[in-house]
């Protein structure tokens, strides 16, 4: 047996922030049990995987009844797919507290698995959703900060406060002249492509996100069409994904959608994210059959929102990192 | 050539940046929730000792640069180069001014220093933490001053001026911090 005598074996967070979290899973319990929203438990391994070439799955293998030559599943990245099977068959508003998975993310703000809080409320949509998880977060912070009442702004207001450019008109070139205006160091491979989502990323994350929900929550809101990931896309000129995420203190908290519920322009996505993985060089990944079938008979409008609750707790807590606030991190695993 | 991926970034790893050897000295993993995801560094240039950011896709890489920590045992000064010598070897090596730089004011002979190597040449020459030398030179303090508030200046034998109490006298040893310059006991 290995020895160990470094000392890792010990917990990362203290017991007070361990206390903490424990006292806002109950409120957050409370929250959606006053508000009839049903808790529900989905299982975290899938036959199939996102297609999302941002997002990159950690799998495993079952083998014995049912499948005796064994069958590889997925670890979900969040329990979107499932959530939206329950929907489809009548569950009405749902949430459900779990630990999600994610190849390759590590770092201040990244652990591979993490605690996600996912909910999906039956006929609201994205701004309703915005409102209520302000409420949400606005009685959870409370107790530990004061902020000043949230902010919504669009994408294009962001870049224009923070970048001074329109992320929906500009070239590649308009985003280098303004990474170099704002010196921001551009990745070699950077330097000469042309794929604007990339220059939108480097800015989003260099120059934009650090000033983002400053003593305030700020929901940022109406996304390219091309980042829509599963949230419908309103036409227009730029066509908008009706999509949010909220920041506080310039740390990205929760992503939400107002939910895609076609079932052919589902299926659209999952081949041209399959094709972009191709394209990148990431490894091909089934798609998830069942929940087409749950779109094609019919999911209810509704909009839903993933919520990083480790982050949440590490800024009610006053925390650096997000190892300063589960117990045990990967690499005290 | 060795090169490492961002994977394999960490705080002390040494690599190759726009032709000259570099410490990384915070390595930071940022990634929007749906998005490119990016190593944003801090890092040092061993030549010029500037600190610089840098941003990398992940899944870049860089060139690893060959530099090394050794300890060696300082000899002496030839007018030109300093020498020090490895302790277990008793391989020799030279160092020149821009690897000591203003370090030399801390060089004792027989102390013990860490000479980061490029390419098998000296870099950096960082003398210990404390370093205990003689004063060469200062005023006679006030008699019955033991507070050591106030304080004056005093040359020490490799050069250096440091402050220290009035209650420590020509001929003295005492113990320095080489990082701050400041004066910590007598010795």
């Amino acid at each position: 047996m290995p020895s160990n005598d470094s000392g890792d074996w010990q917990p990362t967070a203290t017991l007070d922030i361990l206390k903490l979290r424990a006292r806002m899973l109950e409120r957050i319990r409370a929250f959606f049990s006053e508000r009839g929203v049903l808790e529900v438990e989905t299982p975290i391994l899938s036959n199939a995987a996102t297609t999302d070439p941002a997002l990159a799955s950690l799998a495993t293998r079952y083998t014995g009844p049912l499948f005796p030559h064994g069958q590889t599943f997925y670890l979900h990245t969040s329990p979107e797919f499932p959530m939206k099977r329950l929907l489809a068959a009548g569950s009405g508003s749902i949430y459900q507290v779990c630990r999600v998975f994610r190849d390759g993310e590590a770092g201040r703000l990244h652990n591979p698995e993490f605690t996600m809080i996912e909910w999906y409320r039956v006929g609201f949509d994205h701004h309703r959703l915005m409102d209520e998880t302000g409420e949400l977060m606005t009685q959870l912070l409370a107790p530990s900060l004061s902020l000043q009442p949230p902010e919504k702004l669009t994408y294009r207001e962001a870049f224009q406060r923070h970048a001074g450019l329109d992320p929906h008109a500009v070239t590649a070139e308009e985003f280098a002249r303004a990474a170099g205006r704002h010196h921001v160091d551009v990745p070699r491979d950077l330097r000469d492509h042309n794929d604007v989502g990339v220059w939108r990323d480097l800015l989003l994350t260099h120059l934009i996100e650090p000033g983002l929900g400053r003593g305030r929550l700020t929901f940022l809101y109406d996304y390219p069409a091309s980042q829509a990931s599963l949230a419908r896309v309103q036409p227009g000129n730029p066509p908008l994904a009706a999509r949010f995420e909220l920041y506080l203190n310039g740390v990205e908290l929760a992503n939400g959608f107002h939910e895609l519920a076609d079932a052919n322009e589902q299926r659209t996505r999952f081949e041209r994210q399959l094709h972009d993985r191709t394209a990148a060089g990431l490894p091909a990944v089934p798609t998830d059959a069942r929940l087409l079938a749950a779109l094609t008979h019919g999911i209810p409008d509704c909009a839903g929102v993933a919520l990083g609750f480790d982050r949440l707790v590490m800024l009610a807590a006053g925390a650096r990192s997000i190892a300063e606030v589960i117990p045990f991190p990967i690499d005290r695993a | 050539m060795a090169t490492y991926s961002t994977n394999e970034f960490k705080a002390g790893l040494k690599v190759m940046l726009d032709g000259d050897p570099a410490s990384i000295v915070e390595n930071e993993f940022v990634k929007p929730g749906k998005g490119q995801a990016f190593s944003r560094v801090r890092i040092r240039n061993l030549k010029t000792g500037r600190t610089i950011e840098r941003t990398f896709k992940s899944g870049e890489t860089i060139e690893a640069a060959d530099v090394v920590d050794v300890e060696m045992q300082y000899l002496y000064n030839d007018g030109q180069f300093w020498h020090f010598m490895n302790p277990e070897s008793y391989e020799q090596l030279a160092a020149d001014k821009n690897a000591v730089g203003d370090n030399a004011k801390w060089m004792k002979e027989q102390d013990v220093c860490i000479i980061t190597l490029w390419n098998g040449v000296p870099l950096v020459v960082e003398p210990p933490n404390t370093v205990v030398l003689k004063i060469v030179e200062t005023d006679p303090g006030l008699k019955g001053d033991t507070s050591g508030g106030g304080g004056k200046p005093a040359t020490l034998e490799t050069g250096a001026v440091v402050r220290v109490p009035l209650f420590v006298q020509n001929g003295e040893t005492i113990k320095v911090n080489t990082r701050t310059g400041e004066y910590i006991s007598r010795a």
